[in-house]
């Protein structure tokens, strides 16, 4: 992966889009060891400086991608710390979380420092990564694991992602015990009996394919309870990947009586439904499953309304064998951090479901303030954690050209209109080699 | 003639003139059947393979002696005596059967939607002998040649399925093949065993067997699974007899006789009572009959046509 040094840089005539700051005009840049030291129109060519002509393109503070799975430690045959900040830098991702369903776990603090290490050692330090680290030990579901040590290392939230926290008592506590240094817990909300054997959503398209269903009440009914048990104790409550339309009105309600509660959704459940897997295509395949086309339809309007806070991955990488299988028997998960950027601008901002301001909130303001990690923005004096894409640049995603280590997503070969061009984050730019702007 | 596909994944939108010639077809084979000297020589020199990866005896066996009557070539396996136990992918497995320059792949499988996967990762032609709970379109081809076979005609008969309808295959394939050649279609089971949505595949959904029994012409009794989810789906054993056994007394109350059929095997006294099941009404043993004439009209019409 061909990164530089930001030593010297001008991004001549960019769109800064800067919700926080209110800013949103066309401009130019020049960074200088990893900070924005100018900002103006009229930037002289600055001695020695690199210029870009960015014409056409949106620098926007870093985004940043609040559920990853890094797979590392113990599956990196599907990705590790290194190959998943390269595809999150590719993605135009200068941040990421990662899940704690690995092997080990991330239940100990010293797992939570491997991997911070070993992302500063990767792509010359550009993906901050900050670990989400699990709520029970072993991801079990019965102790809480040492969340106030796992927090001192740098875990910025808790979750047992991949399952439910499926005891009441388990998250009423967790919620309390989490309270008392800030961090949320997230929920992968998913009623496990209801569910026993599903591996798609339960309705029309399960009951023709004759594939075993997950319905969307499933999902609901943990989330209604959660949201009580947030209200009962105060805890701060985020609910991974939502797909259902039930959900957000569950999560509107609550945010109407003022709870902590917040949400995110990923791009397949905003671009895709069940019928999708009518193909038997096993990258169809994912947990929470792509529902109907009502629900479609409702995230749509939360993404719209602003019930919906976050877009993230889930990026889940699986290796091409553990897919090439019956789709009763194919791992649950897509990667998304590469194609993220293009399924948004295509399925929501070209559509106007969404303003790009609306966007860059949702990928990186949100998710950034969720996580109580710093505000980023395009000003002068600050370090410069860009992300640049080109809003109406079309392109063909080609999975045998991602920097992710697997290739498992349902998008090969889809047209997409938006790319992602380049990020840059603590000193170091990357742009992308594939994309005709950069 | 020809069939449109050059395999046989389920029923689910395969044109009705291709369904009539392979029920056409069939009805020939029935008459070999009934010959002194049941073999014909079509498929010399073809091979298939049967690839079993989910117990079944009827199924294989009808599937096995359609194939030795056309004169192929037959090897097979049932899981369990194979690489499968020994962690081996479906693709590898067939992939190495094919090496071995097989023309076909009768496959049944646990899985839903496994002989589509396996139709796109080898050459040979693909017959589903049942996926999952997706489909069984030989079973409803044999249940379709029956129908027309007692009645002559398909088109207007009211044909309930009666059972688990979450779960089974058959009832699915039976919808798609009655539906596309025109006749009325009706499921009725328990509200726990009729999967979501099912009435947009136009069928009337009921519950309560007395309800229905007056207006049908055949009830296909679904065999329930004695093993499945004990107590998720239905209480007992017991109480789903009384609730969706298909008794004499029930089916007394029908202005005229009514066609038992059941794709076997038969749990007695649970969903059929036996004096129904050998009654004079039931065509069960028809079915197993045709089941092989059926599937040597399947063989045929895709090993002739590709």
């Amino acid at each position: 992966m061909n990164i530089e040094r930001a030593s010297n840089l001008i991004l001549r005539n960019v769109r800064i889009v800067d919700p926080l700051s209110g800013v949103d005009k066309i401009t130019s840049i020049h960074i200088v060891d990893g900070s924005i030291k100018a900002i103006g129109s009229s930037l002289s060519a600055a001695k020695g400086a690199v210029v870009r002509e960015c014409e056409g393109m949106v620098a926007a503070p870093g985004f940043f991608d609040m559920h990853v799975h890094l797979r590392e430690p113990g599956f990196e045959h599907k990705e590790t710390v290194e190959t998943g900040c390269m595809s999150a830098a590719a993605g135009g991702f200068t941040g990421v979380s990662c899940m704690p369903n690995t092997n080990p776990a991330i239940d100990d603090e010293s797992v939570v420092r491997m991997i911070r290490a070993k992302a500063r050692d990767a792509v010359g330090g550009l993906v901050d990564v900050h670990p989400i680290a699990a709520v029970s030990l072993g991801r079990k579901g019965e102790r809480l694991a040492p969340l106030a040590e796992l927090a001192a290392a740098g875990a910025v939230a808790f979750t047992d992602d991949g399952d439910p926290v499926h005891d009441a008592e388990i998250m009423r506590r967790a919620l309390e015990y989490a309270s008392m240094f800030n961090k949320p817990i997230i929920q992968h909300a998913q009623d496990m009996p209801m569910t026993r054997g599903g591996v798609m959503n339960e309705g029309f398209c399960s009951t023709e394919l004759g594939l075993p269903g997950m319905p969307g009440a499933a999902e609901d009914v943990v989330i209604a309870r959660d949201i009580t048990l947030s209200g009962y104790t105060g805890g701060q409550y985020h609910v991974a990947h939502m797909s259902t339309g039930g959900a957000v009105e569950l999560i509107r309600m609550a945010k109407s009586r003022g709870l902590r509660v917040t949400c995110e959704v990923t791009p397949h459940h905003f671009v895709l439904t069940d019928d999708a897997v009518r193909t038997f295509d096993t990258n169809t395949k994912m947990n929470p499953p792509l529902r109907s086309a009502d629900d479609v339809a409702a995230i749509l309007a939360g993404l719209k309304d602003g019930t919906i806070d976050v877009i993230a991955t889930d990026h889940a990488p699986h290796s091409y064998d553990e897919k090439q299988v019956e789709y009763q028997a194919a791992p649950f998960g897509i990667i998304g951090l590469e194609t993220a950027i293009g399924l948004t601008m295509t399925a929501l901002v070209h559509k106007k479901v969404i303003t790009i301001e609306r966007m860059v909130q949702l990928l990186s303001v949100n998710p950034r303030a969720i996580l109580h990690l710093p505000e980023i923005r395009v000003t002068e004096g600050s370090m410069a954690n860009l992300t640049l894409f080109h809003p109406d640049e079309q392109w063909v995603v080609d999975p045998s050209r991602f920097y992710s280590r697997s290739r498992n997503t349902p998008f090969g070969g889809s047209s997409l209109k938006g790319r992602p061009v380049g990020a840059i984050n603590n000193g170091v730019v990357f742009f992308h080699p594939h994309s005709a702007a950069s | 003639m020809k069939l449109k596909s050059r395999h046989l994944l389920g029923l689910r939108g395969m044109p009705p003139e291709d369904i009539r010639l392979i029920l056409d077809t069939a009805g020939s084979f029935r008459e070999v059947l009934d010959r002194p000297i049941k073999k014909v020589p079509p498929l010399q020199g073809k091979t298939i393979a049967n690839m079993f990866f989910e117990n079944s005896t009827r199924t294989r066996l009808s599937f096995e002696l359609a194939e030795r009557r056309l004169s192929a070539d037959v090897l097979g396996f049932q899981s369990g005596g194979s690489s499968v136990s020994k962690g081996e992918s479906l693709k590898d497995t067939a992939r190495n059967i094919e090496a071995m320059k097989v023309d076909m792949v009768v496959m049944r499988h646990w899985a839903s939607g496994a002989p589509h996967y396996l139709s796109g990762v080898i050459e040979a032609a693909v017959i589903n002998a049942g996926d999952g709970a997706h489909e069984h379109p030989t079973q409803a081809l044999l249940d379709l040649f029956t129908i027309q076979e007692k009645f002559k005609k398909v088109e207007g008969l009211h044909i309930c399925l009666v059972g688990d309808i979450l779960h089974s295959r058959v009832a699915r394939s039976n919808i798609y093949g009655l539906k596309s050649l025109g006749a009325k279609v009706s499921v009725c089971g328990p509200a726990t065993m009729i999967p979501r949505g099912l009435e947009q595949l136009g069928v009337d959904v009921y519950h309560h067997l007395d309800d229905v029994i007056p207006s049908v012409d055949v009830l296909n009794v679904l065999r329930i699974q004695l093993e499945r989810d004990a107590g998720r789906f239905f209480p007992s054993l017991r109480e789903y007899h009384q609730t969706y056994g298909v008794t004499l007394r029930r089916l007394s109350r029908a202005e005229r006789p009514v066609t038992i059929m059941h794709p076997g095997p038969i749990n007695r006294d649970v969903e059929l009572s036996a004096d129904v099941a050998d009654g004079e009404h039931s065509v069960i043993l028809r079915q197993v009959l045709n089941g092989v004439a059926v599937r040597m009209a399947v063989l045929y019409l895709l090993a002739t046509g590709n």
